[in-house]
Formats: structure tokens, sequence, C-alpha cells
């Protein structure tokens, strides 16, 4: 193997954050003095540049090509998956800064840890062989896990990082035992030379149970239903800014290796699990969505109404060989992470009593207390119901059309039902803001927390409004099926 | 090994396979034992010979040294910090009630229901003949060397990158349990 | 007594089984995390024999890694382990249960 000085070019983005990662770490460690304020200024200084150097590569000519033995590649896939989870990380250290700082918890190892979660997700969406994707999917999980359960003295941090921690470790091993099998099978790991392989294969069940059992691990990191168990406690007990995180950076990571495992290491079998992928989303979009009817607790209300949407996200795979490809779910992501972050980081906002549980019920009144904060929570909310003109709304109009174009129409008009359903519990909490006695004193809010909201909903609207450039840019990085 | 040619597909032969036959029951025996043992020192002790017993099993497979990792890593870390855990836990006298969970048998129920078809599917699948070369597994640059050297070399040339992570890896459990582990939360302003 | 790669099948799949039984049925978190252990020893196994049948040395390399993994999961669990001893005074899978819904 050769590495040439282009390959470390592509490389860069994740070595400088380890980098920065160590270097918070050092800095928290050897001078006790340092604020905390200067360390989170610090990691969103780091993650600008990391989000300036993918940017430099996605122009860069060198790309497109697997690079460190076929373990690596920067295609146009990565480079948005990259920039998209990078910004998820520095609008989660921007939702910390306050909440962090209240907390009697070191602040460097937090977003040291943030930071090589961050190192995690980048290898997973530019991993072009099992094992490389298998080892960075680690990474990302193990760093979640600890950042689950920060919050030590906390009885509910620590529960949702044992369940997570147990869950996820469960996950891993199933995933693991599929990939054994492929690789039992093909004798190989790079996800191109497994296609090739396969073309001349004849079938055999092995290896479809190979694939079912990575399907089953990859769905588990997704949420999806019947491997979402995990999800409600977890996002309930983590701490709440770490819980916008893991709605968002980690599911995005997991979306983009399901997609590219699938689309460049399987497309023969893609009659097999296209009909597994459509089922579980049905179901993931009608559980995920009546049990958010139930719920009084908003952060475990907003867990239900996020695995719902992975239910739609996952319709956005089954494109496979029609002119839309994932162009759907890539279009459905950009705006899933700012509206379904901002919705939770408009929780952090609220989070007045500590450590607690947050039911509905805070919200009342909240058009009193904060105008800004209850009309930028209206607007997500009407996001994630996709109601235009809202980001959305256009997500899910290419959602629904990719799976359309794919056969799917049943699908289709599921969720279109399922969308109207939901509009049911996003409107009780609307209703809460608008038109309930105001309990309470105005709330201010800290500027990076504000900060934080306003990028949120200003990307949630703008990409609503105008979403030409956006989805026209997008069209480009799809993964081709051969 | 010459016996390994002449059955088509077979992986050991005569003595080797009554080996495997033995370690193969006994590590399954351990593991039944680690799962219904109620005091968590025997699960360990079941765990650890049943991962000494694989161990074996990889080095009748041409695996020396990720045998030998394995009683490394398995042996010599991971069973030393679950014991320290165990005797740091059971000082202050922790009595358990019940050993399984409510659900156990509906559980059991579930893994067969679900398991027993792809036990079938193990058995009856049938893999091609390959042409075994038993020397593929400590040659370097086409002359014999060792196992280990055999590895390395993959390892460091071709798995370059996920080995690079797997560092990264160890230093975040390692800063996790430090985080998770210390007694106190000490902030420092 | 001749062995062909699906007897190792069958062999790593029962134990995977077991260990997924241990994960699903015990209530010791300590012991929840043995089992995630052997699960991944199963892996390993079928790892092996794959390599063995295919002349192959990456089924090596990967286990090496998957050792790797499984050292670390169980530092993250034990120290997990610990901290909840710490809060609750119990290692039990179903006494950590205060979310409800």
């Amino acid at each position: 193997m050769k590495v040439s000085a282009s390959d470390w070019l592509l490389l860069s983005p994740e070595l400088f954050l380890t980098a920065a990662g160590l270097l918070i770490l050092s800095i928290s460690a050897f001078f006790d003095k340092a604020k905390e304020e200067f360390l989170a200024f610090l990691t969103l200084l780091f993650v600008g540049v990391a989000i300036g150097l993918v940017a430099f590569l996605s122009g860069y000519g060198g790309r497109g090509a697997p690079i460190f033995a076929g373990m690596f590649i920067v295609d146009n896939f990565a480079i948005f998956f990259k920039l998209l989870m990078l910004v998820s990380i520095a609008l989660t250290v921007l939702a910390s800064i306050q909440f962090v700082g209240r907390a009697p918890y070191p602040a460097g190892d937090y977003y040291a840890l943030l930071l090589f979660t961050g190192v995690g997700m980048l290898f997973m969406v530019s991993g072009n062989n099992l094992v490389s994707i298998y080892v960075a999917l680690e990474l990302m999980a193990l760093s979640s896990y600890i950042l689950a359960g920060y919050f030590k003295l906390e009885i509910k941090s620590t529960e949702a990082a044992l369940k997570y921690f147990v869950l996820g470790a469960f996950s891993s091993g199933v995933l693991l035992y599929g990939l054994s099998l492929v690789y039992g099978i093909a004798g190989r790991m790079g996800l191109p030379d497994l296609a090739k392989l396969f073309e001349s294969q004849a079938k055999s069940n092995l290896l479809l149970v190979g694939i079912l059992l990575i399907l089953a691990g990859l769905l588990f990191k997704i949420a999806a239903v019947p491997f979402h168990v995990w999800t409600p406690d977890v996002y309930e007990g983590s701490p709440t800014p770490v819980t916008a995180f893991f709605s968002v950076g980690p599911k995005l990571a997991a979306y983009a290796i399901l997609a590219r495992i699938f689309y460049v290491g399987f497309p023969k079998f893609h009659a097999d699990w296209g009909l597994i992928i459509a089922l579980v989303s049905a179901a993931t979009m009608v559980f995920g969505n009546v049990a958010a009817l139930l719920q009084t607790n908003v952060k475990r209300m907003l867990a239900y109404s996020s695995i719902a949407h992975a239910g739609y996200a996952l319709m956005g795979v089954l494109g496979f060989r029609t002119e839309f490809g994932l162009w759907g779910i890539l279009v459905y992501l950009l705006a899933y992470t700012f509206m379904n972050f901002g919705v939770f980081a408009l929780v952090v906002f609220l989070e007045t009593k500590g450590y607690a549980a947050e039911s509905v019920a805070d919200f009342n009144g909240l058009a009193r207390r904060n105008m800004t904060a209850a009309v930028v929570m209206l607007v997500f909310l009407l996001s994630l119901a996709g109601i235009p003109p809202t980001a959305g709304f256009i997500g899910k109009y290419y959602l629904f059309t990719s799976a359309m174009k794919a056969g799917y129409a049943w699908l289709a008009v599921l969720a279109v039902l399922m969308s109207a359903l939901s509009l049911f519990y996003y409107f009780r909490i609307a209703a809460a803001m608008f038109f309930s006695e105001a309990e309470g004193a105005p709330l201010k809010s800290s500027y990076a927390l504000t900060a934080a909201v306003l990028i949120c909903a200003a990307a949630t609207v703008i990409v609503g409004v105008a979403p030409q450039p956006f989805v026209e840019m997008l069209r480009a990085c799809v993964i081709k099926a051969p | 090994m010459t016996g390994a040619q002449a059955v088509p597909g077979a992986l050991l032969t005569g003595a080797a396979g009554w080996l495997f036959v033995i370690f193969a029951v006994l590590a399954l025996g351990m593991a039944i034992a680690v799962v219904v043992a109620r005091n968590p020192i025997h699960s360990a002790l079941f765990l650890l010979s049943s991962f000494l017993l694989v161990a074996c099993i990889f080095i009748l497979q041409q695996a020396e040294f990720v045998g030998a990792v394995q009683i490394l890593v398995y042996a010599g870390g991971i069973m030393v910090l679950f014991l320290f855990v165990i005797m740091l836990v059971h000082q202050r006298g922790v009595r358990e009630r019940l050993t399984f969970q409510h659900q156990w048998d509906v559980a059991l129920l579930f893994v067969l229901a679900f398991l027993l078809p792809f036990l079938y599917v193990l058995w009856t699948e049938r893999f091609p003949d390959l042409p075994q070369n038993l020397d593929a597994f400590r040659t370097v640059r086409g002359k014999i060397a060792g196992n280990t050297q055999a590895v390395a070399w993959v390892l460091y040339r071709d798995y370059l990158l996920p080995f690079e992570v797997a560092s990264v890896f160890l230093l975040v459990a390692m800063i996790g349990a430090v985080v998770l582990g210390k007694r106190s939360a000490e902030k420092v302003d | 007594m001749t062995i062909t790669i699906n007897h190792f099948l069958v062999v790593s799949f029962l134990l995977f089984s077991i260990g997924l039984l241990g994960v699903l049925v015990r209530r010791n978190f300590l012991t929840v995390l043995m089992s995630v252990e052997l699960m991944l020893n199963a892996v390993n196994l079928n790892l092996i024999a794959f390599s063995r049948r295919l002349s192959d040395l990456t089924g090596q390399v990967f286990s090496v890694f998957v050792i790797t993994i499984a050292a670390g999961e169980a530092a993250i669990g034990l120290a997990l382990t610990i901290s909840l001893f710490r809060q609750r005074r119990t290692l039990n899978v179903e006494d950590a249960n205060t979310m409800q819904g």
C-alpha cells in the first residue's frame, strides 16, 4: 500500500478532529484554571476548521477513489454527511455551554468525547470496507455510551447509559455475526469487491442470513421498530443536549452506512432487503406516531416522534436503481437535522428544574414568557409535521416521491396518513404554548443556546422557502447504484 | 496434516477432529454455566475457562497469534477487571433475590423460535470445495515466516487505517472508564 | 473424526445463542456483560474457521479487532457497573428502571 500526499489531504478532517480532541483533553488536564467557556469556544473553533477542511475537499479533484488499501473513500455522498454531522456537533456544543456549565462535571472531557464521537462518525461515512466501518461504528457507539452517562450523579443518566450500553453491545454483536457470515461466504470485506463477487456467485441462504443480521444491527442504531425499545429511555435519561445530539448525529452516520453498505456492497440482493426495509419503515412510522400520541413527557414524545421520522427516512433508501436513488433521503436528512435538533434545543432552554422530566405543561403560556422561543418552536413543530413552507415539507415531498417511483405507493399513502396523525401531538405542544396561562417569569436564554436555536430555525425556513439550490446540489451527492 | 486433503472440505481430521469435539463441547458447557451460575465469581471463572478452550480451538485452526491474544487479553486483562469489580462490589454484601428476570421463559421461547431456523440454514449450507493452503497463514512475501509475522503484515499494511481508529477507540475507553469510575465529580473553576 | 465448516458454524452459533439468552434473561449486570463477551467470542470462532477454510488471513486480523473492541466495551461496562452500584447499591438490571412510559 502506497500512501501519497493527496491521501493524507483527504484524511485531514479526521486527523484534525482527533488532534483537536487530544488537545482539548490535555488543556483541561494540565490547566486547572481553564474556563469552561474557553474550552467550548476552542471546540467550536476546531469544528469550524474541520468544516472548512471538508468544504475544501468538496472542490478537490483527487477525491472519489478508495484510498488506504480500499478502506476509505471521500465521495460527494461522504462529504455531504460529514458537513451535516460536523454542523450537528457544533450545534451540540452551543446547546451544551450553559447546561454543562451549571452541572458539577468537568467540561473538558465532555467536549473531547463529543469530538471523538465525531471522529468515529466521519470515519464511518467514509468507510469502504466492512472492517473499517465496523471499527469506526464502535468508536462512535462507545463515545455515545459515555456521553449518555456523563451526568453520573443523576440516576437517570446512569440508567440511560446502561440501557444504551447493553442494547448497543447486543446489537453490535448481532451486526458482527452477520459480518462474519458475509466474510465466510465472500472471503473479502471491501464493499465494491463484495458486489463484484456476488454477481458471479450462486445465491446462498447463509449469505442472506448474514445480510439480514447486518440489517438488524444497523436498524438498531437508527431506532427502527422492532429495535427501538432503547430510544425513549435513553432520550429521557441522557443530558438533554446529548439527547439532541443522539437524535441527529449518530443517526446520520447510521443512515449513511446503511445506504452505502446496501447500495455498494449488496446490490444483487436489493429485492430481498428492499422489501424488509419497506415493511420495517411502515411498522416504524405507525408505531412511533401512535406511541407519541400517548405521551405526556415532552422528551419521550419527541423520542417517539424521532422514531416515526426514522420510519419516514427509511423510505428514502428504497429508490434503488430508480432515477431518484438516495436523493430523497439526503434532502430529508438535511431538513431533519435542523428541525429535530432545534426542537430538542428548545427543550434544553426550558429545562429550568435542573434535571427534571419535562411535561407538556411546562410549555404552558410560553408565548407570554418568551415570544421568540414560542414562534421558533412553532416553526420546528410545523416542519416536523411536514407543513409548507418549511424544510420538513420539502424533505417529506422528496421522500414520498422517491417511494412512489420505487413502486411503494402504499407506503407513501401510509406515510401521508401518519403525518396527518402526527399533527395531533405536535399541535398539543403548540396549543399549550399559545392558548394556556403562563406560569412563571419571562425566560431568558444564553447567547450560545439562542444562536443554536436561531441557526436551526433559519435553516428550516430557508430550505423550506428556497429549496432549489440545496436540492440541486444534493442531486450530485447520491451514490450511483451499479 | 496430510489427511486434510483426503476428505474434501475437511478442516480437521483424525485426532485433531476429536480434540475439536472435546474443546467445543467443554466450551459450550462452560458457556451455559456462565449464564446459569448464581454467583458472579463462578460465572467469571466459567467464562475464563470457556475463553481458554476457544483459544485452543483457534490454535488448532492455524491461528496461533489470535489464540495467544485471546489468552493474554481475556485472561490477563478482562478477567482481572471483572474479578476486581466483583470484589469491589461484593464487600458491601449484595444479595441477589433472583438469578433470572421474570420473563425468562418467554425469552427462551423467543430465542428458540428465531434461532432454530438459522441453525437449520447453517447445518444445511453447502460450501464449494476450496483448495487448502496452510502455508498462507505463515507466508510473508513468498517466504515461510511465522503466523504472527503474517498477521502483522496484513494488519499494518492493508488494515492500517482501522488499526489507527482502534487506537482512538481504546483512548476513548480509557477516558470513559476514568470519567465514569472516578468517585467524586469535582469541578475546577 | 472429520470436522467441516458446518460443525464450526453450529458450535459458534450455539455459543452465540447462549450469550444472547444470557443478555436477555440475567438480572445481574455483570453476568449480562459476560454474556456479551460470549457473543463476541462466537463471532471470533466463526472468523477463524472461515479464515482457515478460505486460506485467507483477513479473518484472523478481523478477530484481533474484535478482541480489542470487546476489551474496550468491557472496560466501559464495568465503569458503568460501578457507577450504578454507587447510586443504587444494586447490580440488578430490572431495578434500574425509574423511567416509565
